[in-house]
């Protein structure tokens, strides 16, 4: 297997919320087509982690970052960086599923249209490869017109994979996808993201460890806005490096 | 129990004090809640009455059909239209610059603005709808009115254009402020959904952030007519007081409200004909406004919380 690079790399990256200090000095380098998990307790900074890598935190007053995040080797955080672009790179799928009120058709195709793109056979493409990569086609096809808050939660939250896919990013960032959802949605979102590494590098952020073993090829654990192990996720979890990794995932605290 | 044998008598006394106190509260505040519905069907009584005087003595067809409206000339004729085109005039006016402005502040407050700049903003924005209504009417007048005749050189002393356009700016605050209502209510997870897929601000703002808002902007701008239709002291002050049946905003004009005070001021004698007129202007503006306010709670209650 050829080697693969660093996608995304974080440098002495520092972030704060006014005073408060949520990530300190972080240093890790991800690979493309893998799939990271963020793992650690509640308040831990991997969610904060995750919102900066596509500039999520922006809108939060008071909130700013020190260091470089390189996406392909590049500073996300530099003055000429667009943001809308950016993120146009680095999609985001959500905990909670935010479907648009729209159809579920005006959904897929949204960042297609805020692109500029109105030609219906691009956008009629567009949408079908965007909802037969995130599994959920065969479901909706024939009410594609029909309001997407009338799907299920699991539905939903498929549908935002599929509408976050349909700008083709190269990174796709998940925050706790699946906390929301039952047994067998989350399943189908796990096996979604096990077919999705094959074209996307992945981050996700979860609460549940089982998950993150199940999914990732590795993990970073976080705790106290520290990153203080960050392995392959087989190594992680069968020979744990650190007392605090082992401690947590083997449920001690968390 | 022995042990509440010595003290239940005085619990006792304590619990039937608190309990008239209590009673006479509760009907403190029926009585408050009885006043403002006995008034509210007094006025409805004295309109229905006194309207219907009138219509024993003009047609409701003439009424709605002719096209002039003189009940205080010689030639007396009582077609209210004029008056609802100069109300629905000045009405669409003073939308026409109050929804695009309300809305811009409304979304600018919301999606640009620091929360600093919010907290000077609204209040300023606040004391445009405490400046009295009278001090309005002489700004068209004398400010606007002027200013306006250097571009429009047909634009007569008073008209509809000067009072409307004054009164869009009154009723600027209400819809800027109860749209940014809505739009802040709008779940922060859509507006984050929308900068992920790479939205910009704008496009954040009308293309997700509006229509997940629109009832409760709608809401606003019907409560905005409601007001403006209303409204008396600025189109009585600018508008010139001469009932006509025009959509030509550059001619004097007269509103509902104002035929009312106009007569109300003049020497008609009670119960004349001419008297009863203004129950028959009132009843009119009353369905007016009473159907907007019901328009709005029916929108309100129907698409508010389409999702959570």
């Amino acid at each position: 297997m050829s080697k693969k690079h660093n996608k995304l790399e974080a440098k002495n990256l520092n972030a704060y919320y006014g005073d408060f200090h949520a990530l300190k000095n972080i240093n890790i380098a991800m690979d493309e087509k893998n799939v990271t998990a963020f793992i650690g307790p509640s308040g831990c900074g991997k969610s904060t982690f995750l919102r900066t890598l596509n500039r999520m935190n922006d809108y939060i007053e008071g909130f700013r970052v020190e260091g470089d995040i390189l996406l392909d080797g590049r500073d996300i955080y530099a003055k000429d960086v667009r943001v809308d672009e950016l993120r146009k790179e680095v999609g985001m799928v959500f905990q909670k599923p935010n479907p648009f009120p729209k159809s579920i058709f005006e959904n897929v195709v949204y960042g297609l249209k805020i692109q500029g793109i109105k030609k219906k056979s691009i956008l009629e493409e567009a949408a079908e490869q965007s909802l037969r990569q995130a599994a959920l086609w065969e479901e909706v096809k024939d009410k594609l017109d029909k309001s997407a808050l009338a799907l299920s939660g699991g539905q939903q939250q498929r549908l935002c994979i599929a509408r976050a896919l349909a700008i083709s990013p190269s990174v796709l960032l998940m925050d706790e996808p699946a906390s929301a959802l039952d047994p067998i949605s989350t399943a189908k979102i796990e096996e979604l993201i096990y077919e999705l590494k094959n074209d996307y590098t992945i981050v996700i952020v979860t609460h549940n460890m089982q998950q993150a073993g199940r999914v990732s090829d590795y993990t970073a654990f976080f705790y106290m806005g520290e990153l203080v192990e960050y392995n392959k996720t087989k190594s992680m979890f069968t020979s744990p490096k650190n007392e605090r990794t082992q401690n947590y995932i083997t449920g001690r605290f968390g | 129990m022995w042990l509440g044998k010595t003290t239940m008598p005085g619990l006792l006394k304590i619990n039937s004090t608190l309990r008239v106190t209590e009673k006479i509260i509760e009907g403190l505040l029926w009585l408050s809640a009885l006043i403002t519905i006995l008034v509210t069907i007094g006025i409805i009584w004295v309109l229905l009455s006194e309207s219907i005087g009138f219509f024993k003595e003009v047609s409701i067809v003439e009424f709605l059909t002719e096209k002039e409206w003189t009940p205080l000339f010689a030639n007396k004729k009582f077609g209210i239209m004029p008056l609802v085109a100069g109300t629905l005039l000045t009405t669409l006016i003073a939308i026409a610059v109050a929804l695009p402005i309300g809305l811009t502040i409304a979304i600018y407050l919301n999606e640009y603005a620091h929360a600093r700049m919010k907290q000077i903003v609204k209040p300023m924005l606040e004391v445009l709808a405490t400046i009295p209504t009278v001090v309005y009417g002489f700004f068209a007048l004398t400010v606007v009115t002027p200013f306006l005749q250097q571009f429009i050189p047909g634009l007569a002393g008073f008209n509809a254009l000067s009072a409307g356009i004054v009164m869009g700016i009154m009723i600027i605050p209400m819809i800027s402020s109860l749209s940014e209502d809505a739009i802040s209510s709008v779940p922060r997870s859509l507006r984050e959904a929308a900068y992920g897929m790479g939205s910009t601000r704008l496009q954040t703002s009308f293309g997700v952030m509006v229509p997940a808002a629109s009832s409760g902007i709608i809401v606003s701008v019907i409560l905005a007519i409601s007001r403006a239709v209303g409204e008396t002291m600025i189109v009585a002050v600018a508008a010139g007081q001469q009932p006509r049946l025009t959509m030509n905003p550059l001619v004097p004009i007269e509103t509902i409200t104002t035929y009312i005070v106009q007569v109300s001021m003049g020497d008609v004698p009670q119960g004349s004909l001419e008297y009863k007129t203004i129950f028959a202007a009132g009843i009119t503006l009353f369905v007016f406004t009473f159907a907007l306010n019901n328009l709005s709670f029916w929108i309100k209650k129907k698409y508010q919380e389409k999702y959570d």
